[in-house]
């Protein structure tokens, strides 16, 4: 830790972040390894699927994220959208006065 | 010591009057407000109720108290015991008073027996509430709040309208099950649909809640949506078309979180997705799903308070909460960041926190009346909470690039209050019996099997594994200073635009019909006939133009 700045920290350390991941990764096989091991209670025919619930939330967040990038073209707009309109409004009030 | 059959919210309402003298040291006795009223509820609840208060003829039935009212009358307290706390270091006792109030009128809400006594209450809400977020004081918190009143205005108006219809139709006012017949009914329940956040209603909501003061945040979160949530448990329980509702309140909000760079904002989306699954539990209707309804109302007045309280401390200390602004804040505030991601966890349903033992509920009593495409709706919601409200807030808040901020750790009170939140997020995680003991029907559930929290834990890690595979392919949308439009925009851009060619139209054609007038005045001035003068004259003048004006209204109203 001595060559870096004092500043810096737990996170800073990219041998840390790679470790974390490294561990994170580790969760993640081993969680659909246990799907295939464990008898777990099926409610419904779509939980059938391997590794339903893992695939499921992959998807389901990846689908987000695309879909949410897509709505930004359509939804959005400059940080003073609203206030720019509202400071018109002032405006032509005064005007009027 | 207890006084038995005292209304709770009375309590609140001395405190309130006490607030404004309590300076310094002295504030923590309001402290006692939530305590003592707390302890005299749990003491005396069993042998009261049955308060009323005759007002001319009406019977007003001020404290009625079964199981479901008792839930939401503990919670309030400790949500208003929490946002005393965290409030302790601020000055302004406009903040103090309000706040007390609106807990006041919350409690004074679930604990009222008859509908109009719930149309009092529901309209001191709307008016304590709007004070916190005047109390912001800037311009656009100001403006923000005007709305913020007007809306929730004319949720009480439409309720109070329907309270009168359904009193001429059913001569009662009692509090009970009403069901989704008639137009009474659909205006209560449009007016519980506004506070409530329905689609389409909501964005007072994510309008107002983002820009209060960090405490006043606090307390709006915990309060009117709950009041709207335990108000549609009582009045229309099972009413199929709140699942959908639901369903969709739970979706829509999470791609406005994705891409929202106000962190607040962010969670005032995500308090939307929450109540998305307590309106879906309270339209399946049964035993099961109202628990997991009302239970879940319980866990998240905590753990998005908890979130809440976290981004408050950052607005206090940093002064904004853009997530394009923030990083790295955990080197010098790492309690906070602790208490974000205990937070972060209870509202992801990560098993051993709070919304884990109360989110399945309303899971497993949807798959119990085979909704499989609610299910899945709500499935696909809980990986986009944990996403934006589990992994962003945090991410980009306490971690993510170095922002260079090095603000210092939250005041002390504030860390107490968030670190009481964080311990009954834990706690009620690891030992959900002792909430459960609370619910108002009857419950066998248990959350912990083996099915269940695998399930769970594959569903988070592999949203997070989506979140990380995004970053790292530079997919993931940056945050970015800007404005997403949303209904909002048909009141705040629409209306402003075309009234002011309304306005523009009006007032031209006013001027044109100024000038005619003063053509013709200027023509019978030239005939100089005297014109009459003198108050006498000019007032019987005015009868007599009343006068005129009632004859046509009453020669109309024999014609029609």
């Amino acid at each position: 830790m001595s060559h870096q700045h004092k500043d810096d920290g737990l996170f800073d350390d990219p041998r840390v972040v790679t470790w974390i991941l490294r561990v994170f990764y580790g969760i993640c096989a081993a969680l659909v390894l246990v799907d295939f091991i464990v008898h777990r209670h099926i409610y419904t025919a779509v939980e059938k699927i391997p590794a339903f619930y893992a695939l499921y939330g992959f998807v389901a967040c990846v689908l987000l994220v695309f879909a949410a990038k897509g709505l930004r073209t359509l939804l959005m707009r400059k940080e003073d959208y609203y206030d720019a309109q509202a400071g018109q409004n002032q405006k032509t009030q005064e005007d009027d006065r | 010591m207890w006084i038995a059959n005292l209304p709770p919210f009375v309590v609140f309402f001395v405190f309130a009057l006490f607030a404004p003298v309590l300076k310094g040291r002295l504030r923590a006795l309001l402290l006692l407000a939530p305590v003592w009223g707390g302890l005299n509820l749990a003491m005396t609840a069993a042998d009261s109720g049955g308060v009323t208060w005759q007002f001319t003829d009406l019977i007003l039935d001020l404290y009625y108290v079964d199981r479901l009212s008792l839930l939401f009358g503990y919670l309030f307290h400790i949500a208003a015991f929490i946002a005393l706390i965290y409030s302790l270091h601020v000055k302004d006792s406009v903040q103090q008073v309000s706040g007390l109030l609106y807990a006041g009128s919350a409690l004074g809400a679930v604990f009222a027996g008859d509908m109009l006594t719930v149309f009092i209450f529901w309209e001191l809400l709307a008016v304590t509430s709007a004070f916190l977020i005047w109390a912001r004081r800037t311009p656009e918190a100001i403006r923000a709040a005007n709305r913020y009143v007007v809306i929730q205005v004319l949720s009480g108006v439409l309720m109070l309208t329907g309270v009168v219809m359904l009193y001429q139709q059913t001569g009662t006012l009692r509090l009970a099950y009403i069901g989704l017949e008639g137009t009474a009914a659909w205006l209560i329940f449009i007016a519980l649909g506004i506070k409530c956040a329905f689609p389409f209603f909501h964005t007072w909501l994510t309008d107002a809640y983002p820009l209060a003061t960090p405490t006043g945040t606090l307390y709006l979160s915990a309060f009117t949506t709950k009041v709207a949530i335990y108000l549609l448990a009582r009045t229309f329980p099972g009413e199929p078309l709140l699942i959908y509702i639901g369903a969709a309140m739970t979706c829509f909000p999470i791609f406005y979180a994705v891409i929202e760079n106000d962190l607040r904002k962010v969670l005032a989306y995500s308090l939307i997705n929450q109540l998305g699954f307590m309106v879906c539990g309270i339209g399946v209707g049964t035993a099961l799903a109202l628990n997991g309804a009302v239970a879940h109302a319980f866990n998240d007045v905590i753990f998005k308070g908890l979130l809440f309280m976290t981004m408050g401390a950052v607005l206090t200390r940093v002064g904004h909460v853009n997530g394009s602004d923030l990083g790295g804040l955990y080197k010098t505030m790492p309690r906070t960041t602790v208490f974000c991601l205990v937070g972060a966890a209870s509202i992801s349903a990560f098993p051993l926190f709070s919304g884990f033992v109360s989110k399945s509920m309303v899971m497993a009593a949807l798959l119990e009346q085979d909704q499989l495409i609610v299910w899945l709706m709500l499935l696909f919601a809980s990986a986009g909470v944990f996403h934006h409200a589990g992994i962003k807030i945090p991410f980009f808040a306490f971690f993510a690039h170095d922002s260079g901020l090095r603000p210092k750790e939250a005041p002390l009170n504030m860390q107490l209050a968030m670190a009481i939140g964080a311990i009954l997020c834990i706690a009620i995680g690891v030992h959900p019996e002792w909430l459960y003991g609370l619910l108002p029907w009857q419950n066998d559930y248990s959350p912990y099997d083996m099915t269940h929290t695998l399930t769970q834990l594959q569903l988070l890690f592999f949203s997070a594994l989506a979140f990380v595979w995004l970053n790292k392919q530079g997919l993931y949308p940056p945050e970015l200073r800007s404005v997403n439009i949303d209904v909002e925009w048909f009141y705040r851009r629409l209306l402003p635009a075309s009234g002011n060619r309304v306005v523009n139209t009006l007032v031209n054609a006013r001027s044109a019909f100024r000038q005619n007038v003063r053509i013709i005045a200027d023509q019978f001035a030239r005939r100089s006939t005297p014109m009459p003068t003198g108050t006498v004259t000019i007032l019987t003048r005015r009868m007599a133009w009343v006068f005129i004006a009632l004859m046509l209204l009453v020669i109309g109203s024999l014609l029609l």
